[in-house]
């Protein structure tokens, strides 16, 4: 476990050396929730409320979850097509631990480090400067929490997948890129679900993105009552179980068949 | 005494693409490609003892880091069987990855952006070394190799041979009793390429370390090694002592002559005409080079008959370098073992 508990270290000593990367990101983040502050006030018009979430909440919607993605977010995909196109993996393969598991430990490492010096921060300005309502109940917190964690576990198994499929395919640029579209979309990030039209929503219902965003964004709006978040939960911790299984084969295969590029 | 490396008709084929041409081959292309098998390791056994230190040899492309990397549990095999420190690498990796030390020449295994301590920590927690095990051990190959003032700087900003010392000591860190070694020396000075031979040296006779070592400089091999496997388009051609080979096809001498006045290689050639000498000139510095047989009385008839025509600058009698001979064998592409 110690190595596991190092390479997250490692991770932030990493991030701190590319501060440069983190400090585009706040502005990244800060425009986007601010043009969509101001495009779901345009859409709200007079409106009291649209989907039973009203103007308030779905200003806090678009903060929480721009911050939780913050969490987690990682670019675990596009990392390991590299290190496979490069033979990179090659040198991962002598060390007696687990590819995948340092790799999310290293997503890891990545996430805590933005929810210290990035979520947190940028969520009391946000407080500020944007008409918010936070809940301070300790319970929706907790949820909350338990959610995210979560809902970063789906988002790195997805990405562990897409970047397995490196082995297959050599190169999957736009197969990452699909899937980051497919994310933003579906997870409720742009849009929350309950927006989508009855048919979308039924269909999403059956997968794993709204794991990603929705869910963790509407505990925090208190969008759901107490039932439906533990319901919802329930259903994340479901798909991180369910992906356990795709990753495990896809990667028993790569490995048997694994090419090594470069001499 | 035990073997650490027992491999038996190991073979690693891989599929080579080739492009129809033109457009209507390009289409075709995309549905379905052609592709040749090429076995880049072709049935080879090989054993390694304890203690040993085998150098790796063979032309550009004959195998020897596709062999590496089926030994060290990185690629699966086609067929044959590898065992190695009394494990199969591919089955229980992880298990099996404890107990070797890899440094490939041609990529690192340092985090890049991070100090090279940084990464020397992260290894010791990753092959669980204890607290006392790195001190003692650490210190002796950080100071062997004077690393010391490179361990706060980030392995980016480390010169190639700076590299290569610190990825020598990352492969040491939990100090395994087999070392594999591809190109280790590859791009190095001579001074950092004599301290790394130096430190193998030393951890061999220090832990009885077994080193599988692939390098083209062949100085290396001379200095360290005493057994060659030498392999050629996959196949081991040869197998056994520097010293055998040597003796085997260096049985020719080089006799280099420089002259007073310039003089035509015909002439030269006119003047032992009879005898079984091949004649070359190095043009650059009017250096005549008669290779021949190694027998004394050749030598001195050669010398007489040379010396007698022509007024001598200077005069040289050389061995036949182990380059040469391993060029020799390379054309050849064959060894007789006899
Ligand atoms: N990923 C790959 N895909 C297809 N062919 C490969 C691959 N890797 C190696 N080969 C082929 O296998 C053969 C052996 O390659 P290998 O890298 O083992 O050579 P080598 O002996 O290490 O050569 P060098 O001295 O140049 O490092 C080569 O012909 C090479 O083209
Ligand atoms: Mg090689």
């Amino acid at each position: 476990m110690d190595k596991y508990i190092e390479m997250i270290r490692i991770r932030f000593l990493m991030m701190l050396a590319y501060r440069t990367d983190y400090y585009t990101g706040i502005l990244i983040y800060s425009i986007n929730i601010g043009a969509y502050y101001f495009l779901w006030n345009a859409i709200y018009g007079g409106k009291e409320q649209i989907e039973g979430l009203s103007v308030v909440q779905m200003t806090t919607y678009v903060a929480v979850s721009w911050m939780a993605r913050a969490f987690y977010f990682n670019n675990l995909d596009r990392e390991m097509a590299q290190e496979i196109m490069e033979g990179k993996v090659a040198i991962e393969l002598i060390r007696p631990y687990n590819y995948l598991g340092m790799k999310t430990m290293q997503g890891l490492g990545e996430g805590i480090f933005r929810l210290f010096f990035f979520s947190t921060p940028g969520l009391i300005i946000v407080y500020f400067v944007f008409p918010i309502q936070f809940s301070w109940e300790p319970r929706v917190w907790g949820f909350f929490a338990i959610s995210i964690v979560l809902s970063f576990l789906i988002n790195t198994q997805l990405n562990l997948l897409t970047g397995i499929t490196t082995f297959f395919l050599y190169n999957n640029a736009g197969l990452i890129r699909a899937k980051r579209v497919v994310i933003d979309l579906f997870s409720g990030l742009l849009l929350p679900i309950s927006f989508f039209p009855g048919w979308a929503q039924s269909i999403m219902k059956f997968l794993p993105f709204q794991g990603i965003s929705y869910t963790p964004s509407m505990i925090f709006t208190k969008g759901f009552s107490h039932q439906q978040a533990i319901a919802a939960i329930g259903q994340q911790l479901i798909w991180v179980i369910i992906l356990i299984l795709p990753i495990y084969v896809l990667w028993r295969v790569a490995k048997k068949q694994l090419i090594i590029q470069g001499g | 005494m035990e073997n650490v490396i027992e491999v038996k008709k190991l073979r690693k084929e891989f599929k080579a693409y080739s492009s129809r041409a033109g457009l209507k081959g390009a289409f075709r292309d995309l549905f379905t490609r052609n592709y040749k098998i090429v076995p880049a390791v072709n049935d080879i056994n090989i054993t390694v003892k304890k203690g040993e230190m085998v150098g790796y040899i063979g032309e550009n492309g004959a195998g020897k880091s596709t062999t590496i990397k089926m030994l060290t549990g990185i690629l699966t095999p086609t067929s044959g069987e590898i065992i190695v420190n009394g494990m199969n690498p591919h089955k229980e990796r992880e298990k099996f990855v404890q107990t070797i030390g890899v440094v490939f020449g041609q990529r690192s295994q340092l985090w890049w952006d991070i100090a090279v301590q940084e990464s020397f920590r992260l290894l010791k927690k990753v092959y669980k070394v204890s607290d006392e095990d790195y001190e003692q051990h650490m210190q002796h190959v950080i100071r062997t190799l004077d690393i010391e003032p490179l361990l706060d700087k980030p392995v980016r900003k480390l010169s190639l041979g700076q590299r290569m010392r610190c990825e020598l000591a990352a492969a040491l860190i939990h100090n395994p009793p087999l070392l594999f070694l591809d190109e280790p020396t590859i791009g190095l000075d001579v001074l950092v390429k004599l301290k790394i031979r130096e430190f193998l040296k030393e951890i061999n006779e220090k832990y009885n370390t077994t080193i599988l070592l692939t390098t083209h400089d062949l100085s290396d091999i001379e200095a360290l090694c005493e057994r060659v496997v030498m392999l050629d388009e996959g196949k081991v051609i040869y197998d056994g002592a520097l010293r055998e080979l040597k003796e085997k096809w260096g049985d020719q001498k080089e006799l280099h002559f420089q002259f007073l006045k310039k003089v035509n290689i015909k002439t030269v050639q006119n003047v032992t005409s009879g005898l079984p000498v091949e004649w070359e000139v190095d043009e650059k510095d009017q250096t005549f080079i008669a290779i021949l047989e190694d027998r004394d009385e050749l030598i001195s008839q050669v010398i007489a008959k040379v010396v007698a025509a022509f007024k001598i600058k200077d005069v040289k009698i050389n061995e036949t370098s182990t380059e040469e001979i391993i060029r020799k064998i390379y054309e050849k592409g064959a060894v007789e073992v006899g």
